[in-house]
């Protein structure tokens, strides 16, 4: 059971980096917008890279069905 | 989708019969509503952001069609004096480099923020554009040597958004350090109590099976240095407040919460040090971070509701064109002087108290009066700040400004009857009160038998007492519950300002409503054609929709958005407050007030004007009288079915109108509401109002105008409807923003759901307080005991408070929104 004294105090360093950690995602705005990232991330932003589709955002013509 | 056929691809709303308005979204032609839809469909469609419209989850907000000189008008904000108040230079060295805040206003689903984003990431000169979904605003640093600030409000504009620049100001960024402050602290106790939970259920488990005693000193030395800055950082606040409260002699619920944290820890530290007794680390943390989480919920709803109350009345100064010597020059309203001359074009309000000294028009003051058709101003006629000029352009001389002006004078009967205005305390707050009284009481009462009886336990006891009794779940009963209300009534489209709003209104019993604005869509409809010549119906229309067609006024608006495919008239002369008078395919046809279309046929008799709350609009050529419209300003789709659900709930409603006799007794036998005046002034509205007050009602009101600003302040609860004037909902506990009155009856129910569960989580947290007492006075309740007792009746008064989230949403999600039927 001597162990212990080794793991716990580690467990702490843990502790204090998670603390550190969280502590820097509030600082850095993490926590801002709740909602938001969840729905950005099914927003597609690469179209013009996937082969076939070649459209820009600066395409002035309607995009055919391609 | 089969709807497609019928409805507006972009906002959802119905397509207008025969409308030609059309785009081709991904090869697929669309149609649209409105001229407005499809401008911004179109500009969609020439962004390649077609995407949006399939990302998005719900219909856009029906575009509005600005004006050229509305756009226009967004210049002002590229003014060094104005863009001053709201404009940061970042960094504050590079004086192109410019940052601003947007509020926008038309987002309704996540594909809105990243049309947007895309839109106007594109724009060359803007160097981040960032908008949160959560609040609704946006970040925009840009590059003045390339774009400014109006091109990029015009290019929000043109895919249907609008932006206001805004000042987040000192509140905001108060808010923001709170919300961080709170989170960080919550961090530092929800680790902390994880750990120092870990450590105890060892400790608990070496109670029974035997544990080393150095391992178990090592132990309780371990939880306290994790506890120790739980204690002192995380939990400070609850220590501060309950100095302030003892300071000023009151009970608060934070005076029992700091002596149980306090007491629990110090006792602990002491167990520690002289390695005797019990240590409750474990209670103390968790005990912390279950309140510091309640808080936290309670701090959000806080801050949505201040900051959409900050929203109504945050926007810039409004601004006026005065007329100077050389030219024109747009200033600020509030620098102007008596004396100024002023143009007011046609849909601008008018800035300040004045007279008319050139031109005549019709004058929209329903906001003011709630009156609802326009009134004719001629030279020197008197025009009131606030007011609408609807037909054509005047020039006005200032008489009054700032504290002289009749709005200044509701202003100031609207600060008035916010003083006066009777609260009715808060359930929790008198519940907590006599509760921490008694519990104080009892555990100097016990704590005093204790100590002639049997000295050495005497403080442990009186400590379990303390953290075993728990207000936790009392103090958390009530802001778990609104959190949970608001959140749900919020998807619905009400917006809670104010935090007492929900529990007072599920008292209201009697409930007061304005008619134009409220009950009625505030814009008049074609009633009734009744033919009077030799053409028919749809040709009558179409002339007079040919007329009407360049006109501002009401009238007009209803009569062209009857008919999709006008003729073009020439000749068109307006008399403001009679008619119009134009050549049609050649005819001349007269529209307007009787007397004035009957000079153009004078064998025709004056006709019987009908009673009641219509208007007549005559049409005539120069042969015959053709057609009598009969237009009225329509109830809502909803209102009847709404007032009857309002009397089933049991609220006695009442109809208080700034209207005339006739249109107010029509809506109220529609509705079938029994008690109604007409013709009230504010403080006439107000005055009724406070005698109902003095018979001991508890009145909600619902209005929508300057005119029942006063009335929304000095009502217990009040609501204004999210079309309404600013001053309205800055004066209203919440705000109607999706303008359908069923949603009236459905926040009352869940005013009351709120109540009822805010009572079951007092009622709880009580009756496990009156058991737990005695066992812990008695000696019984071991640490461990205490703090699950503690964390399951918590846990129960969240998980109750969560059934008001469910059980809403599903019923809201139901009903579509329809009633906005918008200027098109």
């Amino acid at each position: 059971m001597s162990i212990l004294f080794l793991l716990i105090p580690l467990g702490m360093i843990f502790l204090g980096v998670a603390i550190w950690a969280f502590l820097w995602a509030v600082r850095s705005g993490q926590f801002d917008d709740m909602e938001g990232p969840a729905h950005r991330i099914l927003m597609d932003d690469d179209d013009p890279r996937i082969p076939g589709r070649t459209k820009t955002a600066k395409d002035d013509k309607p995009p055919s069905d391609a | 989708m089969a709807e497609q056929e019928s409805s507006c691809f972009h906002c959802g709303q119905p397509v207008p019969s025969g409308s030609h308005y059309r785009v081709e979204i991904d090869g697929q032609s669309r149609d649209m509503c409105c001229p407005g839809c499809q401008a911004v469909a179109q500009a969609i469609v020439d962004g390649g952001l077609t995407d949006y419209y399939r990302h998005r989850t719900a219909t856009s907000v029906t575009a509005q069609n600005l004006v050229p000189e509305e756009l226009q008008n967004l210049a002002i904000y590229d003014q060094p004096d104005l863009q001053r108040s709201f404009v940061t230079n970042e960094p504050r060295d590079a004086a192109e480099i410019k940052q601003a805040s947007l509020i926008l206003e038309g987002i309704v689903c996540a594909a809105c923020v990243w049309l947007n984003e895309r839109h106007v990431n594109a724009l060359p000169g803007v160097i981040e554009f960032r908008v949160n979904y959560a609040t609704h605003r946006a970040q925009v640093k840009w590059d003045d040597t390339l774009i400014h600030l109006s091109e990029i409000l015009r290019a929000i504009a043109a895919i249907g958004y609008i932006a206001h620049p805004f000042d987040p100001g000192r509140q905001e960024q108060l808010y923001k350090k709170e919300k961080s402050q709170a989170l960080r602290r919550l961090a530092v106790a929800g680790l902390g109590a994880m750990q120092v939970m870990m450590l105890a259920v060892a400790l608990y488990a070496g109670d029974y099976q035997g544990m080393e005693s150095r391992m178990q000193t090592f132990f309780r030395w371990v939880s306290l240095l994790i506890a120790s800055p739980v204690v002192l950082y995380s939990a400070r606040p609850f220590f501060t407040s309950a100095l302030r409260d003892l300071k000023r002699m009151q009970l608060g619920m934070d005076v029992p919460v700091a002596l149980a944290i306090g007491g629990a820890y110090l006792a602990s530290v002491w167990a520690t040090l002289t390695r005797s007794g019990e240590v409750y680390f474990d209670s103390v943390t968790m005990f912390t971070f279950f309140l510091l989480a309640g808080r936290y919920l309670e701090m959000g709803a806080r801050h949505r509701a201040g900051q959409a109350a900050e929203e109504l009345v945050k926007l810039l100064p409004a601004m006026a064109t005065r007329l100077t010597e050389t030219g024109e020059e747009v200033v600020a309203v509030a620098d102007l002087v008596p004396g100024d001359r002023l143009r007011v074009k046609p849909g601008d309000s008018i800035p300040a108290d004045g007279r008319v000294i050139e031109g005549s028009s019709s004058i929209d003051e329903s906001l003011l009066t709630g009156e609802s058709l326009p009134l004719t101003r001629s030279i020197h006629d008197e025009v009131v700040g606030g007011t609408v000029n609807v037909e054509s352009p005047l020039i006005i001389e200032v008489e009054r400004v700032g504290e002289d002006t009749v709005l200044a004078a509701i202003q100031r009967l609207l600060h008035r009857a916010q003083t006066e205005k009777p609260r009715l305390a808060g359930l929790a707050d008198r519940v907590a009160g006599i509760f921490v009284g008694v519990i104080l009481l009892l555990a100097l009462a016990v704590g005093w038998w204790w100590w002639q009886h049997q000295p050495d336990e005497a403080f442990w006891i009186v400590l379990s007492m303390l953290v075993v009794t728990c207000p936790c779940a009392l103090s958390l009963a009530t802001p778990a519950a609104l959190t949970a209300a608001t959140g749900s009534l919020t998807r619905l489209g009400v917006l809670t300002t104010r935090g007492h709003a929900l529990e007072t209104l599920a008292r209201a019993n009697h409930i007061i409503l304005d008619k134009t604005g409220t009950l009625t869509t505030g814009r008049l409809q074609l009633q009734d054609i009744r033919l009077q010549g030799s053409l028919d119906e749809g040709a009558c229309l179409r002339i007079a929709a040919a007329l009407e067609q360049a006109s501002e006024h009401p009238v007009a608006r209803a009569l062209s958005h009857e008919v999709s495919d006008v003729p073009l008239a020439r000749e068109v002369t307006a008399i403001p407050g009679q008619g119009l008078e134009g050549l049609v395919d050649g005819t001349r046809y007269r529209i307007g007030q009787p007397g004035y279309v009957s000079e153009l046929v004078p064998q025709v008799a004056s006709h019987e004007v009908s009673e009641g709350s219509q208007t007549e609009v005559w049409l005539a050529s120069e042969l015959e009288l053709l057609a009598l419209f009969s237009l009225s300003d329509s109830l809502r789709p909803d209102a009847a079915e709404s007032i009857t659900d309002l009397k089933r709930l049991g609220l006695k409603p009442l109809l208080y109108s700034g209207d005339s006799e006739a249109a107010v007794v029509g809506v109220a036998q529609e509705l079938g509401i029994e008690d109604f005046s007409a013709r009230m002034r504010p403080e006439d509205k107000l005055k009724a109002m406070h005698a109902l007050q003095t018979e001991g009602t508890v009145v909600a009101m619902v209005g929508d105008g300057v005119n029942d600003a006063p009335v929304l302040a000095g009502a217990q609860i009040s609501l204004a409807m999210g079309g309404g004037t600013q001053l309205a909902q800055a004066s209203a506990d919440m705000v109607l923003l999706s303008e359908q009155l069923p949603h009236l009856p459905r926040a009352v129910e869940m005013a009351r759901a709120t109540l009822r569960i805010i009572r079951q989580n007092l009622a709880w947290a009580v009756v496990y307080n009156i058991v737990a007492l005695p066992l812990a006075a008695m000696g019984y309740v071991a640490p461990w005991m205490a703090a699950i007792g503690m964390s399951a009746s918590s846990l129960i008064v969240v998980l109750n408070a969560l059934r008001l989230n469910k059980h809403y949403t599903q019923r809201g999600a139901a009903h579509s929104r329809s009633a906005k039927l918008d200027m098109a």
